[in-house]
């Protein structure tokens, strides 16, 4: 244990005033911009709340958006659409992510995996904006067609949860990659020396020691892309204002929502879209804490 | 291998066992094939993400060629399209930004390793933490409605008359400008910058600070002469990392920025970014050369992207290991 962190304040018997002054004066900086950091948190989630939380009705979530003009409407197919997203596109990488971690942890040599942790970071460091317009260019500009199915050619809900799967996917490699490593070595040998095959010690053994870290990794990347506006807008903004479970189409989403509400003029708008905020707001919070508190339980448990 | 085990003497087991090691014959290879695939998946995005960026702006590479990067014109009207004004706006929101995000990083992380009482560091960390977990659609639509207003009617007219002398405070206030944009980046980029700050500290060892307060020196001057000069490469490139994602932020700013097609020295004035010219006309992009604009725009801020992360990367990571 460190003496110097945590225990009070040094004794500064030789230092001159103007020492501890300066000394005091850091301190106090310091110390104003956690609170700054802090005090910022709880004003913008207070305005989220307040301005909601009066917009905020049963109705709201379960009815369609109103015509213009026209008071109430809610956010029905926007909760839909980023639920369908988010699914699909969790759907998309989580599997994935996990089996980049399971190579870095099991089959790659250091060089491997250092460079493809590398390429997932360099992923993670891409604007969100631009992974839009490459899936633009890609799936919505240009029609493909994969397996005799057509693609493309228009806005869809599955460009728009391919965009997602690719912002979502560094986030769970690279927590999968952390957590599979810590997987004592211990076990493998004694999984391997009972004569089973690599993929059974993989399954049985690495796997589910880890499913705390894993899902930590997944919850983290939904709560991620669950408020992501900016693929979306170039993927999947175009939609009907009833509430569709066609992915084909374009589907609405809680961010584009609220960005198109805060774009308007109208004050009936802006307060739909602080309701809009403060339903995504929950989700992610929630989705936030809940993803720290599995965080913090399966490290104690792999730490031992 | 033998397939003939005395001590199973059921046929049953037998037939198991035979079953289990062809699903395991092929098992193998087959989840090491995949795990491979999947790595090199990450690598095949990268290089699909920049192909298709510079394939869909072939055509407004070919009319404009790299003049598009001083041309301050945006007319869609004519069909001329430049990115100065774009890239003015992404530099000076994100340079300006970072002037506040690196030192309110720094002194974050001070506080949260070395002055918080014990009990509160976890609770404090964690609410920063959710910081950066708030979307940027709800910073931005904070910015527009609570925000820039407060801006508009307080901070800008008591900034122009003390400091109105100095361009980058002078005009009138607006409620759309460089300033509110600034502000967003700064409220994203600190809980991710200080996160990284607060590891870096964390690295520093604890001998080496004894050392220093047994030499007399005050916790400031510990903090001076022993953790920042440790931690200085892992600050800069904290710092590089926190520019590029504001470098890269595209709704929050285009809800506070304004939009405009212009170089203004006032931060009071609109401008647009790189990333928030492309979010706010993509949709009503009509035109080939309109569009393949826009994607010159994402192939700009993509280089400009790739060269800061992979730069802090490499710096972070030489100050970790060092």
């Amino acid at each position: 244990m460190s003496a110097t962190t945590g225990s009070p304040t040094p004794k500064l018997l030789g230092a001159s005033p103007r020492r501890k002054r300066v000394n005091r004066t850091m301190e106090v900086l310091s110390s104003l911009a956690a609170v700054l950091a802090v005090a910022v948190l709880i004003i913008v989630i207070g305005s989220v709340v307040i301005k909601g939380v009066s917009a905020l009705s049963l109705n709201f979530l379960t009815e369609t958006p109103a015509p213009f003009g026209v008071p109430g409407g809610g956010i029905a197919n926007a909760i839909v659409g980023t639920f369908l997203l988010v699914l699909m596109a969790s759907v998309v990488a989580v599997p994935i992510g996990i089996l980049i971690g399971i190579h870095a942890s099991e089959f790659a040599k250091p060089r491997t995996s250092n460079a493809v942790k590398f390429a997932l970071d360099i992923l993670n460091g891409v604007p969100t904006i631009v992974t839009g317009v490459f899936i633009f260019g890609l799936l919505v500009a240009a029609r493909v067609s994969i397996f005799g199915l057509g693609l493309g050619g228009s806005q869809s809900g599955y460009a728009g949860a391919v965009a997602l799967a690719i912002i979502m996917l560094p986030i769970v490699a690279r927590s999968a990659q952390e957590v599979l490593r810590l997987v004592p070595n211990s076990l493998r040998e004694a999984a391997v020396a009972l004569g089973i095959a690599r993929w059974r010690m993989v399954a049985r053994v690495v796997l589910p020691t880890a499913a705390g870290g894993l899902i930590t990794g997944a919850v983290l990347g939904v709560a991620r892309v669950a408020g992501e506006t900016a693929p979306l807008l170039l993927t999947s903004s175009i939609a009907s204002t009833a509430v569709s479970w066609n992915p084909s189409q374009a589907l609405s989403s809680i961010p584009v929502s609220i960005f198109t509400l805060s774009e308007s003029a109208s004050p009936a708008d802006h307060a739909r879209g602080w309701a809009a905020a403060l339903v995504l707001i929950i989700g992610v919070l929630v989705l936030s804490v809940l993803a720290r508190t599995l965080h913090d339980r399966s490290r104690r448990r792999l730490r031992g | 291998m033998s397939t003939a085990n005395p001590t199973v003497p059921s046929p049953r087991g037998a037939f198991a066992t035979a079953r289990r090691n062809t699903v395991d014959r092929i098992g193998d290879p087959t989840l090491k094939v995949l795990a491979a695939a999947a790595s090199a998946l990450a690598v095949v995005v990268i290089l699909a993400i920049a192909y298709k960026v510079f394939d869909g702006s072939d055509s407004a590479f070919s009319k404009f060629g790299l003049g598009f990067l001083t041309a301050k014109i945006w007319n869609p009207v004519t069909n001329q399209f430049g990115a100065a004004s774009f890239i003015y706006g992404t530099v000076v929101t994100s340079a300006i930004a970072m002037l506040f995000v690196a030192p309110l990083s720094v002194a974050i992380a001070i506080y949260l390793t070395e002055l918080a009482p014990r009990r509160i560091r976890r609770p404090v960390a964690t609410l920063i933490d959710l910081l950066a977990a708030i979307p940027s659609v709800i910073i931005g639509l904070w910015g527009i409605l609570v925000m820039a207003p407060f801006m508009e009617n307080h901070l800008e007219p008591a900034l122009h008359s003390v400091l109105g002398w100095i361009p980058l405070f002078g005009g009138s206030p607006s409620p759309y400008g460089l300033l509110p944009a600034i502000a967003v980046l700064t409220i994203m980029a600190v809980p991710i910058v200080s996160a990284i700050a607060r590891e870096v500290f964390e690295t520093v060892p604890g001998d080496l600070k004894e050392a220093a307060y047994a030499l007399g020196a005050t916790r400031w001057e510990m903090t001076r002469m022993v953790i920042l000069p440790i931690a200085r490469p892992g600050i800069v490139g904290a710092s590089i990392l926190g520019l590029g994602r504001a470098l890269g932020e595209a709704i929050a700013v285009t809800q506070v920025i304004g939009g405009a097609v212009a170089i203004n020295a006032s931060l009071f004035q609109p401008g647009d970014t790189l990333a928030s010219r492309i979010a706010s006309q993509f949709q009503s992009a009509s035109g080939p050369l309109f569009t393949s604009s826009l994607f010159y725009l994402a192939a700009i801020l993509l280089v400009i992207s790739l060269i800061v992360n992979i730069g802090a990367r490499l710096i972070v990571r030489r100050g970790i290991t060092a």
